[in-house]
């Protein structure tokens, strides 16, 4: 078995291993083993790529190739470069997370997790696939247990949430299943065979008439994922309704996909059509990024304050990629790494605030900061960091993106730019306006001065996604060198 | 004429000796152990199916009224496993409710003689054949219908399913008597060199297209389906739903690919427009449906939508696709048809609403249900995902993206009424729901074939190219 198979196999092995439990305690012991398993693979795999990379120069390393069904060329064909283990990372600590931070789920605890992990083996092998089919499958994979999530364990309109969610995503599947197979029907253009493979079709000049045609699919199709305005309504219901892990995922991990997958297909295999098109989407995903932050002023729940939080962040990660150039990109991946661990540990936060309060509704909270001082403290942290602040992962990230957006010459790009940037001002609104009226001032409710502090499985959870946070904030250059490294045959295509 | 040329018929001549062995058995098993003709009949299937296994030479009967070639014993093979998983699945039944009438071998022996029916058919050389084929098909299985004699809306389908199925072999008929008038013969291989597009053989496929259209129920042909569904034992719907519509799916194919080749131009446009239709309308009537057999019929009738995208291409990929596609929705379908059958059975109970809250009672019958209604809206990785995008595949590579695209948008809203039932098992509560039981043996095999069916069929590449092989022998 290779180092990355391993990634799909083991979430099964633990599903197979939940199946056989009885109850929540054995439930979530297995959930944890698994998920503290996959943190050391993801963690032994980055150190494993470090060490690859020095001595071999192809873009994906750890590759494996075998064929599946021979008539279409599909392969099983696997492979990682310095962007899919960072994410593989990513999902390896949020899904840990999220196990500690439902710990106490008491209804049906066994098929929670198993869903949880059928989530995760799905997004685990999206980000290891090099081949447009079994991305696909894995794809869907990770998409359709949200229904279950959602539906059984959320609260709130939870079966309209987790029905819109599904629908809309599986809508914009439709999108892109159209958009793979043009491609995969245009692959044999200069002469060779059909195939699914990213890297070979790479290699094939896809006639422009082809790319103009087919990139807007795809790249809808996946950026409905990453909450492409105004395609993003599925996102603040979903938040809204899912349990406190679900959302971490969803947010952490799961939006990511859109974007990941934007790059991976869209830019890299229909990077004439994506010139092309860049103005289209641009204007879009700007809009959704200055949509998302005002949205989210006026919210006053704090799970939809940070869906449109997610909304404006991942529109962010749109933008750098649609800037086409090297500093934005490494941006869009920071900025996607970043973006994951801060709102996953919001929503945890959140969930922490909700499980004792019993409301989201910032004008019901207020002076928690006196009575439940280290949620809080932690909670005003991810807030410095999510407006960006210097020395937390957020800055880095939209240092990049700016900087990138504002190398484009031309005065369409530095005004959609201009126009972007001030998104973080709004930010800093929200994120203080919250700070403000649930943290400080009085304490509004009588009974809340008796609110049990964090638990040990609580602050686990949150230490370790504040962890990564702080870490690519203070030293992000390892990171992004790894990043910009793996990013270079990106670019070939679009310079 | 060799008597050992009659092996070609092996599968034909094993059933008609196991149906007639039936009858004689149903004379000579005394009243009280009736219940053991169920036994019998189940076990002699079984080996049936078996022996299908074998290989079979490729050549034809009767001056080519009947020819067999290995697809097409493959198909039958096909139809074989769904049809022993569906006496697996309605044995019980036929215990509990149908020997106490002392009619339970009467079930087995119609069933069996409309298979041998559909063998025919698909085996036609010749339209006379395919006619006869046809008619042995259709007519036992009206009388099936309307089993149930104690039900009124049994009888009732029984009644409906004969008269529309009769008009619609009418309507063939005088398809086919065109085509011979155009051509001068009734024979396949005769037809193919003379047939040219002129008005009046358009005139008679479309008339002959209509017959079978009926079977496969595509719209505008469906209006059937919904109440013999409902009215039929689950166990006969379910023969409707998959075998029957398999069975009528691969002769259409067949007679589209080569007889009908130079009608291509015509075809093409009438499949585009009715497999559009098929879908729509299936799909949009499925999603207010509140009663389970219902319900299965709209979505089964969308399923034959999704097949004519692997029919209007023309090609050995099609070909490939269609017959993979049809394994494929054989297992998925009987599956939910097997979990309806059995709650009907324990309980009586029959809607949407009757399973709120059934994986808290069942969990295992309702993720045999979430499988199969996974199956059949292509979530992966179950099988029905791999058969659903082969069929796209090959419908994209003639050129049809729109139509492609239009079918995903037709997934989008099955999903939609899928998750109905899914939100009915899983996310809702109910205050009386139906309460826990254990099924027989039978049920058990006949489920536990569907899931493993479901699970592996659409992972193991080598039986894809395998039908991928053995369809070449249609499009040369």
């Amino acid at each position: 078995m290779d180092i990355l198979s391993l990634f799909v196999v083991l979430p099964v092995l633990v599903i197979i291993a939940l199946v056989f439990t009885k109850g929540l305690k054995q439930a979530r012991q297995i959930a944890m083993v698994g998920s503290i398993i996959q943190l050391g693979m993801a963690i032994n795999l980055l150190f494993a790529y470090l060490k690859e990379q020095s001595i071999n120069d192809s873009i994906f390393v750890f590759t494996r190739d075998i064929v599946w069904f021979e008539e279409f060329n599909i392969h099983y064909n696997i492979g990682v470069d310095g962007i899919s283990v960072a994410l593989i990372l990513l999902t390896s600590i949020i899904v840990l997370a999220g196990v500690f931070i439902s710990w106490k789920t008491y209804d049906l605890p066994k098929e929670f997790f198993v869903s949880l992990l059928v989530l995760a083996t799905g997004v685990y092998g999206f980000f290891i696939s090099i081949d447009l089919f079994t991305m696909f499958l894995f794809y869907e994979i990770a998409v359709i247990p949200m229904y279950l999530l959602i539906g059984i364990w959320g609260s709130g309109p939870k079966e309209y949430s987790a029905m819109k969610l599904t629908l809309m995503l599986m809508g914009a599947s439709a999108l892109l299943l159209v958009g793979i197979l043009g491609i995969y029907l245009n692959s044999n253009a200069d002469g060779g065979p059909l195939t699914f493979s990213i890297l070979e079709i790479a290699q094939v000049n896809i006639p422009f008439e082809a790319q103009k045609l087919f990139f807007p699919l795809i790249f809808i199709g996946f950026a409905v994922l990453g909450a492409l305005f105004p395609f993003h309504t599925w996102s603040p219901d979903g938040h809204a309704s899912a349990p406190t892990a679900v959302s971490m995922l969803h947010a952490g991990v799961l939006m990511k996909l859109g974007g990941y997958g934007v790059f991976r297909v869209a830019m890299f295999l229909l990077p004439e059509g994506a010139m092309e098109w860049s103005w289209f989407f641009i204007i879009l995903s700007a809009t959704g990024v200055i949509y998302g932050a005002f949205a989210a002023i006026r919210q006053t729940d704090l799970k939809y304050i940070n869906a449109y939080a997610s909304v404006s962040h991942l529109g962010l990660v749109l933008f750098a990629l649609l800037m086409l150039n090297k500093t934005a990109w490494n941006g869009a991946i920071l900025q996607s790494l970043s973006h994951g661990f801060m709102t996953a540990l919001f929503f945890a936060l959140i969930g922490m605030i909700y499980t004792r309060t019993n409301t989201r509704d910032i004008t019901k909270l207020g002076g928690l900061l006196k009575v439940i001082p280290f949620i809080s403290v932690i909670y005003v942290i991810a807030g410095l960091a999510y407006l960006g602040l210097p020395g937390f992962s957020g800055f880095v990230a939209e240092m990049n993106i700016f900087v990138g957006a504002f190398q484009n010459e031309d005065m369409f790009h530095r005004v959609v730019t201009i126009i972007s940037v001030s998104s973080i001002v709004v930010t800093a609104v929200y994120i203080l306006r919250v700070v403000g009226i649930i943290l400080m001032g009085p304490v509004k409710n009588e009974s809340y001065l008796s609110l049990p502090q964090a638990t040990w499985y609580e602050t686990t959870g949150v230490l370790l996604l504040l962890l990564p946070i702080v870490g690519i904030g203070v030293a992000p250059l390892w990171l992004s060198d790894m990043i910009l490294k793996s990013l270079q045959p990106f670019l070939q295509g679009v310079l | 004429m060799e008597l050992s040329s009659f092996f070609l018929m092996r599968h034909e001549m094993v059933l008609l000796a196991i149906a007639l062995i039936l009858i004689i058995a149903e004379i000579l098993i005394p009243k009280q152990k009736k219940s053991s003709a169920v036994h019998l009949a189940i076990f002699l299937f079984g080996i049936h199916t078996a022996l299908g296994f074998f290989p079979l030479e490729e050549s034809s009967l009767f001056g080519g009224m009947f020819r067999t070639n290995s697809l097409i014993h493959f198909f039958k093979n096909v139809l074989n496993i769904g049809v022993f998983i569906l006496l697996l699945q309605s044995a019980d039944w036929i215990q509990e409710k149908i020997v106490k009438l002392n009619r339970g071998t009467e079930f087995f022996i119609l069933l069996f003689f409309s298979l041998l029916g559909m063998y025919f058919m698909i085996s036609a050389g010749d339209f006379l054949m395919f006619y006869i084929g046809m008619e042995l098909s259709t007519i036992p299985v009206a009388a099936l219908a309307a089993f149930e004699l104690v039900k009124r809306t049994s009888s009732e389908a029984g009644i409906k399913l004969i008269l529309s199925a009769a008009l619609a072999s009418g309507i063939s008929l005088f398809g086919i008597s065109l085509l011979y008038a155009t051509s001068g013969s009734i024979y396949f291989h005769d037809i193919i060199e003379v047939i040219t597009s002129n008005n009046l053989t358009i005139l008679g496929f479309v008339l002959f297209f209509a017959g079978l259209a009926f079977k496969i129920s595509l719209v505008p042909f469906h209006f059937w389906t919904a109440d013999v569904y409902e009215g039929a034992p689950i166990s006969v719907a379910s023969y409707l739903s998959v075998i029957s519509k398999g069975a009528a799916v691969f002769i259409l194919m067949i007679l589209m690919f080569t007889v009908l080749r130079p009608l291509m131009e015509v075809w093409e446009n009438m499949i585009y427009v009715v497999a559009l239709a098929t879908m729509f309308v299936g799909n949009l009537f499925a999603l207010r449906q509140q009663n389970m057999k219902r319900f299965l019929a709209f979505s089964s009738i969308a399923q034959a939508g999704f097949i004519l995208l692997g029919l209007i291409t023309g090609t050995q990929l099609g070909t490939a696709s269609v017959v993979y596609f049809v394994m494929i929705y054989i297992f998925s379908n009987l599956a939910a048809f097997g979990v309806v059958q059995a709650i009907s059975l324990k309980t009586g109970k029959e809607n949407i609403d009757d399973y709120n809250g059934l994986y808290r009672t069942n969990p295992k019958l309702s993720l045999i249900m979430l499988l199969a209604l996974f199956s059949l809206a292509g979530i992966p990785p179950v099988a029905g995902f791999f058969g659903k995008f082969f069929l796209y595949t090959a419908a994209a590579s003639e050129g049809y993206y729109f139509l492609v695209f239009l079918a995903v948008v037709n997934v989008t809203i099955s999903l939609y009424y899928y998750l109905l039932v899914v939100r009915a098992m899983f996310l809702r509560t109910n205050e009386n729901p139906i309460p826990f039981f254990n099924n027989k043996l039978y049920m058990r095999l006949g489920l536990g074939i569907t899931v493993i069916g479901i699970l592996v069929l659409g992972v193991y590449s080598p039986l894809y190219d395998y039908i991928y092989e053995l369809s070449a022998v249609f499009n040369q």
